[in-house]
């Protein structure tokens, strides 16, 4: 392989659980042979914050619930030039998007703090107090799957998408190649 | 014993308990209690002796049936696209102010109901409304006053003081404000003939001379899809069964067809010889009229002239006094579905089922009305087999064209002067229907309704006829300064609101189709979406269960294809990857108010400019 | 008496009883065409249209189209595997969906079609993100009516199977859904030993069994590494059939 520069890869956690992030790292000892291909800028693997330089690929896990994940999000968009969004929660909202469920009620945000911090039966909150701090981003009215927001080229489904799924995709991409994934490798759980 | 109780089993007993009729028994009482709730959904499984959930089956179905309770009188707003563009919006405001309620709801006291309701076979006297089953039209907001006054005071939209129309509009059966407006007479249809002339040869010929005419005649079906009927009813026929049934599908849905309504009032004789020669053609002992919920308040008058022809041994025991012709028919009213213009949805819906199509093969002209052959065939059909059997096959297909015999009721409405019912023969081109109507600045005619075509300028020269451009009736037309995505939004919730469920292409393809055109016409799309329309569309056309569902994608399909300018002008490529249909601020909204503060990111004096996103320029 | 129907299904010479419908005839034949709300046992009513094949050049559902002399059907075709994958996702959207939360992931039929059309690109549709209610009345049944896809097979079963009307369809259009013959499940006579509650009479995980959820580990489960329809197809192994799946290309 005539290497012209190592790709440049970003990564992100947006409205996710980190776990895609976690299964990346389950790619075992191969994480030395994608060291040799490939350099990270912002990723929270490195603790890099910002962008650096322009980046081939971006990988996004997790939707949007919040407008500091739409700032990201679309910072990527504007960054990298292939992005893939990674496991259910990028592709379909995961379990965050269970809330939506209440989006058609009249006012669907307030049932929402209230389930999660007055009513529930399962909840310890003696102050009763509903999370405002400043420094907070403001929830957005539902939860947003990457699509909604930008234009994303590629999506690994699962929860997360296994340790190989990623490898394999990540070589293809690195290579320019389609992602050819056994059957096995392809799961939405 | 209350009194709910009571009207629903005396609705019941009215039909005998009969499980077929229970269309007959949700419209009363939906008609008396003006609801079916579940106690009497309840009730009328028990009188039935069938479950619960088939009851709820049916009258969750049809638009007419509400579970919550409609006002005493129910008044719903055509919100065709036509009365729209001819001052519906001022209407609807003029009702909710008069009434005090909104579009949806039913007042306090539970007098009144408001609701919109697709077109219902009155776009050329538009803007019109259903007041219970009276309709009124050319409505105007000074009208609407005056209406409402009048129900204040006595309670009885049969009361409405109207100028009614003329023709048998004014006769008392009927007597409403509804205009027929017949504005050319052709040779076939909208003539005096002598009455039963055309039974009378029938009653002279075998069944197989009679089939031979109207094969011989060439006749195409008349509700749009242009079946040869002579076929239908030879198969009818030629199917071995102990009964056979003939229906006349009188459930004019499509949006700006109304010349059935026209043939209903003037010519329902003519339409009854033509099912009695059918049953005579065919062996049938019963027949069906399926009359359209919204034409209820032409009820009446067919059951007169029904119960007239009884009386002259036209209908009934040895009909013409030919041994063994037995024959009759009774009248089924629906209940708001579109679907049931659809020959084997309207017999699922006469079986007390909904209104849903039936698996075909086999086909209703073998297996249709419980398992017997069923012979379906629009209002304007049996009114010309009643002809050809008068004056000859030969006769009948000297007007036309090659492959489309006869003359054809075209029911035009929308921008021109001349609005009404027009019979001409097969093969006018666009341009003569519209110089005879006087349209004076046409950009756009539906032919055909929705799920026909739309066709712009450069197509008018094309004719109607089965060869070219078809349809049972609807050319709507819409001047240059009518906005086509508007017209193709407003089709596709039509779409939305009329597919039956029961196929996935229909029910949920049309709703992703209705949201991406109301994106392009609100400028947010981008040129891959329009060919997402085309890919969208074309999998519903291709996939869906019944015709209706295969032509709902046709008002974006036909107007991506005839106005391809109107799209490409809309549309914009994005070079950041953002998708224009994410509104931050929008999203935010609702969440600055409940925390009392404003956005770090996105509002303005809070953030630094190097940290903000920088939204497009609109 | 019977003499068979002989017809092609993608060129390959197939045999079929008459009144059999063509889907019938390709199982026999162990040719596999994609279904939903299609199932043995049950009466075939064509309403997911996931089993859309050619006949003679015009589109039928499989299940319900019968087999006649002559006919050539397409099956495996980039068209209609297209067609296939825009209903797939029609159901998924419109729905909730959530895989890694449901019961029957990994027994799921809808999900299972999902991988076996190779849908993994990003997706096209909204989702339509529906309130739906979970009725957890019955002692042994949840319904979850989140996940229904209006198949009805829980319908055909209770009716001519169990002789019961436990469940029948609601409302028309996107508000088409399934009920039950009750104000809940509980006051309904339905029963876990009906066949409408069965495991496999459920394609995805609207009806549950309460107490047999996850009961199978990862791995193990129907479709953790044969595709859907790999008992019909035999002989043909799912490796076979993967790449001729994958080899038709998404998008």
């Amino acid at each position: 392989m005539a290497e012209q520069h190592k790709k440049r890869i970003a990564t992100a956690s947006l409205a996710g659980c980190f776990g895609c992030h976690m299964s990346l790292l389950d790619i075992d000892e191969r994480i030395l042979d994608l060291i040799e291909l490939v350099e990270f800028d912002r990723s929270p693997l490195n603790d890099l914050k910002r962008f650096t330089r322009r980046c081939d690929i971006g990988l996004i896990e997790g939707g949007c619930c919040n407008e500091e994940n739409v700032h990201t999000l679309r910072d990527f968009r504007s960054n990298c030039d292939v992005l893939v969004a990674i496991g259910q929660c990028a592709v379909m909202g995961g379990l965050p998007v269970m809330r939506n469920a209440i989006m058609h009620s009249d006012d669907p945000l307030k049932e929402c703090f209230d389930e999660a911090y007055i009513d529930s039966p399962y909840l310890y909150n003696p102050s009763h107090q509903i999370p405002n701090d400043p420094a907070l981003p403001l929830i957005l009215d539902k939860v947003y799957t990457c699509v909604d927001v930008v234009r994303v080229d590629y999506q690994i489904p699962g929860c997360p998408p296994s340790g190989d799924t990623l490898w394999q995709t990540l070589v293809a991409l690195i290579n320019n190649r389609p992602a050819d994934l056994p059957y096995e490798l392809i799961k939405y759980d | 014993m209350d009194d709910q109780t009571r009207i629903v089993n005396q609705a019941c007993q009215r039909v005998g308990n009969d499980r077929l009729r229970l269309m007959d028994i949700l419209l009363d009482v939906q008609r008396e209690l003006r609801c079916i709730d579940h106690r009497s959904i309840a009730q009328i499984a028990q009188q039935l002796n069938c479950a619960r959930i088939e009851v709820e089956e049916v009258a969750s179905f049809y638009s007419f049936f509400s579970s919550p309770r409609k006002g005493d009188i129910a008044i719903r707003l055509c919100d065709d696209i036509v009365d729209r563009f001819q001052g519906m919006p001022a209407i609807a405001r003029a009702f909710e102010q008069q009434l005090g309620i909104r579009m949806g709801e039913t007042s306090a006291d539970g007098t009144f109901s408001l609701d919109w309701t697709p077109c219902i076979g009155l776009s050329d006297q538009a803007p019109a409304a259903l007041i219970n089953d009276t309709p009124v039209t050319r409505l105007t907001p000074q009208r609407v006053v005056e209406i409402i006054a009048e129900l204040r005071h006595h309670g009885d939209p049969a009361k409405l003081n109207t100028a009614a129309g003329e023709g048998n509009n004014a006769h008392p059966q009927i007597a409403v404000e509804v205009h027929n407006q017949i504005r050319h007479r052709g040779a076939v249809l909208l003539n005096d003939a002598p009455a039963d002339a055309g039974l009378d040869v029938a009653l002279t010929l075998n069944s197989d001379a009679i089939l031979q005419r109207i094969e011989d005649s060439q006749l195409r079906g008349r509700g749009g899809a242009g079946f040869p009927t002579g076929r239908k009813w030879r198969t009818a026929a030629n199917t071995i069964a102990e009964q056979r049934y003939i229906f006349c599908n009188a459930d004019e849905g499509e949006p700006g067809t109304f010349k059935d309504r026209v043939l209903l009032t003037e010519h329902a004789e003519l339409m009854i010889e033509g099912m009695t020669i059918a049953a005579l053609a065919v062996g049938a002992a019963h027949g069906i009229i399926y009359l359209r919920g919204e034409y209820s308040y032409l009820k009446q008058h067919l059951e007169s002239v029904l119960s007239q022809r009884r009386q002259q041994h036209r209908l009934g025991c040895s009909i013409g006094g030919r041994p063994g012709f037995d024959f009759d028919i009774r009248l089924q009213l629906g209940a708001g579905a579109y679907m049931c213009g659809e020959e084997s949805a309207l017999i699922s819906s006469c079986e007390g089922q909904r209104g849903e199509p039936k698996t075909r093969p086999p086909f209703t002209a073998e297996r249709g009305y419980l398992g017997y052959p069923s012979v379906v065939d629009n209002v304007e059909t049996f009114c010309c087999a009643a002809r050809i059997l008068t004056r000859g096959a030969a006769w009948f297909r000297g007007f036309g064209t090659a492959a489309s015999a006869g003359t054809k009721l075209f029911s035009i409405c929308g921008d021109c002067d001349r609005p009404g019912i027009y019979e001409l023969p097969f093969g006018v081109t666009v341009d003569e229907l519209l110089i005879a109507a006087g349209a004076r600045d046409p950009a756009a005619v539906l032919v055909g309704g929705p799920s026909g075509e739309l066709i712009s300028q450069t197509a008018f020269e094309r004719r109607i006829c089965f060869e070219d451009l078809s349809t049972a009736g609807a050319v709507v037309v819409f001047n240059d300064r009518r906005n086509i995505l508007e017209i193709v939004e407003y089709y596709m919730a039509f779409f939305v609101e009329e597919s039956c469920g029961y196929c996935t292409p229909c029910r949920v393809g049309n709703v992703f189709l209705h949201e991406r055109i109301s994106k392009v016409r609100q400028g947010l799309a981008s040129p891959q979406d329009l060919a997402y329309l085309q890919e969208l569309g074309d999998t519903i056309a291709k996939t869906s269960r019944c015709g209706l569902g295969q032509t709902s994608p046709n008002p974006i399909l036909s107007s991506l294809q005839n106005f391809p300018l109107v799209y490409s002008a809309l549309v914009k490529e994005r070079d950041d990857g953002w998708q224009a249909g994410f509104d931050i601020q929008r999203a935010l909204e609702e969440s600055r108010r409940l925390a009392k503060r404003r956005s770090f990111i996105y509002d303005p004096s809070y953030s630094d400019s190097t940290n903000s996103d920088k939204e497009a320029p609109a | 008496m019977n003499t068979p129907i002989r017809f092609q299904i993608d060129g390959v010479e197939v045999l079929a009883e008459p009144g059999q419908s063509i889907m019938q005839a390709a199982d026999a034949a162990g040719i596999y065409i994609p279904r939903l709300c299609d199932v043995e046992g049950l009466e075939p009513q064509g309403s997911c249209r996931v089993c859309t094949v050619k006949v003679n050049g015009r589109t039928a559902a499989a299940c319900t189209q019968p087999a006649a002399a002559d006919i050539e059907v397409e099956n495996d075709t980039l068209e209609l595997t297209n067609y296939r994958r825009d209903l797939v996702r029609m159901l998924f959207h419109e729905g909730n969906h959530l895989c890694p939360i449901c019961e029957a992931s990994g027994r799921c039929e809808l999900q299972a079609m999902g991988y076996r059309l190779g849908i993994s690109q990003p997706t096209k549709y909204p989702y339509l993100q529906p309130a739906r209610p979970v009725d957890a009345s019955h002692p042994d049944i949840v319904l979850d009516t989140n996940r229904c896809i209006r198949c009805g097979r829980c319908i055909r079963a209770s009716r001519d199977i169990d002789g019961k009307s436990v469940f029948g369809y609601v409302g028309r259009g996107i508000d088409k859904k399934v009920g039950v013959n009750g104000d809940n499940l509980l006051a309904t006579d339905a029963s876990i030993d009906d066949c409408a509650i069965a495991l496999e009479t459920c394609p995805v995980g609207c009806i549950i069994q309460k107490g047999m959820g996850f009961y199978k580990p990862i791995g193990e489960r129907s479709f953790d590494h044969q595709p859907i329809g790999s008992n019909i197809e035999g002989n043909r192994s799912g490796a076979a059939h993967r790449e001729e799946t994958w080899r038709q290309g998404e998008e």
